[in-house]
């Protein structure tokens, strides 16, 4: 204790450290399950970062060719580069080798999947709202380097697989306007694949991307710190409070343990399941092609776009070639990508609501927003689903070609299908909700009535459960009218239509009012 | 770019015969080849085929006629009685007795239904009954026959089995031999488990939408590598751990979102539930 | 930031007045706010966990935590034993996955134990009930953001930026010019030639032999059986001391033999086959994925990344999938000792599209 006392007055005299504690060492932590998820993605990058430092020791990026004498026999004699040897090496030769890079890649996986349902979380809650927006766009980039890092660390260990994806950037390069050519040149350092690109990739994806990705995992935290957590309506919760645990002690226990459960499965999962055997891929060659070529699942979207495009679609006008079959894609996506990261200002320019929001909404309670969410999830899905068209066919014993037709119709047709049925169903949980604020549960007890009839009986409920069917916030579309000099704005026009489109529809909540009217 | 074209070849045509790399091949697949190369001159692969059967081709004459029964009674409503074809099905002249071996022999044939392709099933016939009609078959005409033991025994170079693997199998049966998509509700079969003289057979024969795989492309040693290639990843499972049926990231991609963040969400819920 | 503990009977009060005062604060927009709602009933009371009550409960889940805590050290042993226990041996690809097993189970059991254990102790032993913790809106107080109005005025009035126009437009003129050269230097990231001329050309010539993938020996016509597929590389790629992949990157090629009357070749084709014998780029016109999948009964050619069919009976026609055009044809011809030889090179670039593509 004498020393405990010692040293927390030494490091206090030369950090003022105790101001650090006291203000973030009772911080409130809201509880609810789906506010873990980020942390997932977080301990999974820790777990990502540790494993990885282990790898660069024995790791080697060179593509110089050379002979594999390893101990893996289907490959002995054969030419390879040294950054395939070397990670073959990495799991032939080396004691837990296997296991880090298992643990390396399944954490990756872990990391972008965690980070794709924290982004569905915080959308369907609309945690995004004001004062999060810029945290909500620091997140979204945060997942593009979260892809961006997968897809260089896939390409390194220069395998089948890797250099087959390598192929497929440099084929969609190569279709961009005017300098395609010359950017797959640049990149690649010459014709592809060249003798530059593993090199190359390697100084992002060990220094470059993790910097900008450690500095923006930062600044999320501290945002998370400044704004302090939403939490879900409960009785005594406000906006203006937060009710959870603090984070000494237990807050910073069960995060704690959660680190090391999270660390756990992930070690679980790569001592019991392989994840990419480079040794059956074999070095990287442009001639072989593996049946079910496909990318690590978060750029599955990309891929399945370029699938899903129909055939021909390709111009010469004056002499230049326009590949449309690799631009609709592209161009697609991008514009996809765009609106995700940009949707809280468009929400927050058709509500003009003005306020600090820190009351996470319950998705059913703003049907429009969960609808369009919907409608994206199915878009991204579709798109998912095409990357693995192949193997759907095989393993369902359906045609490709079918398999193809009706994800292409998903993937069109589907998000207005999704948008509309979403829609109908979160207005249709409200007015539930609202049914039984009014009038209470079916208890299942059936009372006959002196007059013979034969009611059931309801059960009310009581002020805390109704509290959060009662607790939204409710929005009415904008009325347009004439400005000052009495006119009315294009502008106005649109984010009037455009509020009309989110607001028109819309279920109130019970009203002090309306529950007195109905007890008496 | 032209000048780098050019001197290369410049030292392609000074070089007569392009040399192997070395440490890669049995010496023996060259010398084999060479001969298979010189019996071939003259473009007469009939002669080829002929020779390749040769050996088998002292089959007696019981076993014929009784193959040719047993071809009467359950393959000739779709191939013909005399095995020319019909539109139900395609003439079996020359297609030898490897092929009756396979097909018969993987039970894909007789076929139940028309579909795709024809479906492995239970076998229909014993060995010596499958063995009867390729006799039969083989007679209508030389074609490939049953190759001897020495080509199935697995004892090959698991190297360049693999590497002639990837390059002529892998597309369609996948790198692990899991098996894959083709056009229309066709598909490549997995590869697990399969007899090597299926393998081999499909090798020469070409099934159905398979390319032939001649011994003029793959000489039967060269066979036999691809044989011992599979069956050494038969052998040794992989050394990460279950391998999720070898399909790659999409069956790697469905595993770590149900099972590991599933299993997480599990945790989640766990965590921040109240304690008793 | 002082957090208190609620003791469950706070009326719903002063959490109301909390969000009417908040309200009035910034525009709602397009909200509707109702004077009616029903309050905010306030925190529910308390429930007491049974560690909380009953004294034997807390020391099992003290003894539960501290036996998964040590269970944690043992697996962390385990994964030290483990890792000499399971030594790697040469030839043996099974002890390297006992060593992955036994190791990652080891270490998960040490990671397990930790984090299972703190978890039970923060739920079933730490103080359990919910703290309360006042928000503050994010925006700086106005007196404070009058403080940072005044030092950026300050610094402004100090430096002269403002008023000091030249100086600050010269400023940011040098910023702007400074990352100029930092564009420049990327351009030896690739060699001085075009790419565009080296795209537009492969390996193949007149006279240059179709050889086998990967040993580079010769094709006869005669061996190529009617539904054989050969997999082709350009004779002397074997040999190249530099350039090998990315020479074969555009000069794979794939070679099938149809019957005859199956072929339905073009006008301005006649005589680039042989006999049936045809010759395709490998390599797909979509976005460069080798297409190898040949069907020789349909003579469809499928590829396995993005699905582009294409028909080999009909100059490898694109009949289904992304893929826009069809593959290049090698034209070919046999030579005097009857091995097949390439008629030149291809006559279009091969590959993926790009913009110079079709000048």
């Amino acid at each position: 204790m004498r020393f405990t006392g010692w040293a927390a007055n030494y490091i206090d005299e030369r950090t003022s450290a105790s101001t650090a504690v006291k203000t973030l060492g009772r911080k409130i932590f809201p509880d609810h399950w789906s506010f873990m998820l980020g942390e997932v993605a977080l301990y999974s990058f820790v777990v990502i970062l540790l494993s990885g430092t282990f790898l660069t020791f024995f790791f080697d990026p060179s593509m110089t060719e050379v002979e594999y004498e390893g101990s893996y026999v289907p490959l002995q004699g054969i030419p390879m580069s040294v950054a395939y040897h070397s990670s073959l090496d990495i799991s032939f030769e080396i004691r837990g080798g296997l296991l880090m890079r298992q643990v390396h890649h399944w954490a990756a996986l872990l990391f972008v999947a965690s980070i794709g349902l924290h982004m569905l979380r915080v959308f369907f809650t609309g945690a995004f709202r004001k004062p999060r927006e810029l945290n909500w766009v620091i997140g979204f980039l945060l997942f593009v380097l979260a892809m961006a890092l997968g897809f260089t660390g896939y390409s390194l260990p220069d395998d089948l697989l890797s250099g087959n994806g390598l192929r497929i950037i440099d084929g969609m390069i190569k279709a961009v306007p005017l300098a395609g050519g010359w950017i797959s040149y640049l990149l690649f350092g010459d014709e592809f694949p060249g003798t530059d690109i593993i090199p190359r990739l390697y100084v992002l994806h060990i220094l470059l991307l993790p910097a900008i990705l450690v500095a923006l995992i930062g600044a999320h935290m501290v945002l998370l710190i400044v704004n302090k957590h939403t939490q879900f309506a409960g009785p005594g919760r406000t906006n203006d409070n937060v009710v959870g645990a603090p984070v000494m002690p237990v807050f910073a226990a069960k995060a704690g343990g959660f680190f090391f459960i999270v660390f756990g499965v992930i070690v679980l999962i790569a001592s019991l399941f392989t994840i990419n055997p480079i040794w059956n891929y074999g070095p990287y060659d442009p001639s072989p092609v593996s049946a079910g070529t496909q990318p690590d699942w978060y750029i599955g979207f990309a891929d399945g776009a370029l699938r899903l495009i129909p055939p021909h679609l390709e111009t010469v006008i004056f002499g230049y070639t326009w590949s449309w079959n690799v631009l609709i894609p592209l161009v697609g996506l991008l514009v996809f990508l765009a609106a995700a990261a940009l949707y809280p200002f468009l929400e927050a320019w058709v509500t003009g609501d003005k306020r600090e929001h820190h009351i996470a909404e319950r998705p059913r309670n703003n049907p429009t927003r969960t609808a369009i969410g919907a409608a994206g999830v199915t878009f991204y899905a579709g798109l998912w689903a095409a990357a693995s068209s192949d193997l759907i066919a095989t393993h369902f014993r359906l045609s490709i070609e079918g398999v193809i037709h009706a994800l292409q119709f998903v993937t069109v047709v589907g998000p207005f299908i999704a948008y509309f049925v979403t829609k109908r169903v979160c207005l249709a949980l409200m007015r539930k909700d609202r049914e039984i604020a009014l009038h209470g549960f079916e208890s299942g007890r059936i009372v006959r009535l002196p007059g013979g009839e034969y009611i059931e009986v309801h059960e009310q409920l009581d002020d805390y459960e109704r509290w959060k069917l009662v607790s939204y916030e409710e929005y009415q579309p904008l009325m347009v009218r004439p400005d000052a000099r009495g006119r009315i704005t294009a502008r106005q026009r649109v984010r009037a239509s455009m509020s009309r489109w989110f607001f028109e529809d819309r279920i109130s909540p019970v009203t002090q009012r309306e529950l007195e009217s109905q007890r008496h | 770019m032209s000048n780098r074209i050019e001197t290369q070849h410049t030292m392609a045509s000074t070089s007569p015969a392009p040399a192997r790399r070395s440490g890669r091949r049995h010496p023996l697949a060259t010398a084999a080849l060479l001969v298979v190369g010189l019996l071939a001159t003259g473009g007469a692969y009939a002669l080829a085929t002929t020779s390749a059967t040769a050996e088998t081709t002292v089959a007696n004459e019981q076993l014929v006629e009784d193959g040719g029964k047993l071809f009467a009674a359950n393959c000739a409503s779709c191939h013909g009685l005399q095995g020319a074809g019909t539109e139900a099905g395609p003439s079996v002249i020359g297609v030898g007795a490897l092929a009756v071996d396979f097909q018969v022999g993987t039970g894909r044939m007789p076929m139940a239904a028309s579909g795709p392709q024809a479906e492995v099933k239970p076998v229909q016939f014993t060995q010596e009954q499958i063995d009867a009609m390729g006799a039969w078959v083989a007679s209508l005409a030389p074609g490939p026959a049953v190759p001897p033991e020495r080509y199935l025994a697995g004892d090959g170079d698991a190297a360049i089995g693999a590497e002639l693997f990837r390059i002529n199998c892998a597309m369609c049966h996948n790198v692990a031999g899991a098996g894959g998509a083709l056009t229309e509700g066709k598909y490549a079969p997995g590869l697990a488990g399969v007899d090597p003289v299926h393998v081999y057979g499909a090798m020469s024969t070409g099934p159905q939408n398979m390319p032939v795989f001649s011994d003029l492309n793959l000489t039967p040693e060269e066979k036999n590598d691809i044989i011992t290639y599979l069956q050494y990843i038969e052998e040794n499972p992989s050394v990460g751990g279950f391998d999720l049926g070898s399909l790659g990231p999409v069956s790697e991609g469905l595993f770590i979102w149900i099972f590991g963040l599933g299993g997480l969400v599990a945790v989640t819920i766990w965590l921040t539930a109240k304690s008793n | 930031m002082m957090a208190d503990d609620h003791d469950g009977t706070t009326s719903g009060e002063a959490a109301e007045t909390a969000v009417e005062k908040h309200a009035s604060s910034a525009s709602p927009g397009v909200a509707v706010e109702r004077a009616d709602r029903i309050p905010n009933p306030g925190f529910p009371p308390e429930r007491l966990r049974v560690t909380d009550t009953d004294p034997a409960k807390e020391r099992a889940a003290e003894r539960t935590v501290s036996g998964l805590f040590l269970l944690s050290v043992v697996g962390s042993v385990l994964a030290v034993v483990a890792y000499f226990a399971f030594p790697i041996v040469e030839g043996d690809p099974s002890t390297i996955r006992l060593n992955n097993l036994f190791l990652g189970l080891g270490i998960t059991l040490g990671l397990l134990g930790i984090g299972i254990g703190a978890v039970h102790w923060s739920k079933a032993l730490m103080h359990g009930h919910e703290l309360v913790e006042e928000r503050h809106g994010t925006r700086g107080s106005d007196e404070t953001r009058a403080k940072a109005v005044e030092i950026f005025q300050a610094g402004n009035a100090e430096s002269g930026f403002t008023r000091r126009s030249l100086v600050r437009n010269t400023l940011i003129g040098a910023l702007v010019a400074t990352p100029i050269p930092a564009i420049a230097i990327f351009r030896d990231l690739a060699p001085a030639e075009d790419p565009i001329a080296l795209l537009k050309h492969t390996m193949w010539e007149e006279g240059v032999r179709l050889t086998r993938d990967p040993s580079g020996t010769p094709i006869k016509a005669s061996e190529v059986t009617i539904g054989s597929a050969f997999h082709v590389i350009p004779e002397g790629l074997t040999e190249l001391e530099s350039h090998k992949l990315e020479e074969k990157a555009k000069a794979a090629v794939l070679l099938m033999r149809l019957p005859l009357d199956r072929l339905n070749e073009r006008e301005d084709r006649q005589g680039w086959s042989y006999d049936g014998i045809v010759a395709y780029s490998k390599i797909c016109t979509h976005v460069g994925c080798p297409v190898a999948l040949y069907e020789q009964q349909t003579h469809h050619l499928l590829c396995p990344c993005h699905q582009s069919e294409f028909d080999v009976a009909n100059h490898a026609e694109v009949i289904f999938g992304p893929a826009a055009r069809p593959l290049p044809q090698l034209p070919i011809t046999v030579d005097e000792e009857g091995y097949l030889v390439a008629k030149s090179d291809f006559t279009e670039p091969v590959g993926p599209s790009f913009w110079e593509r079709a000048l």
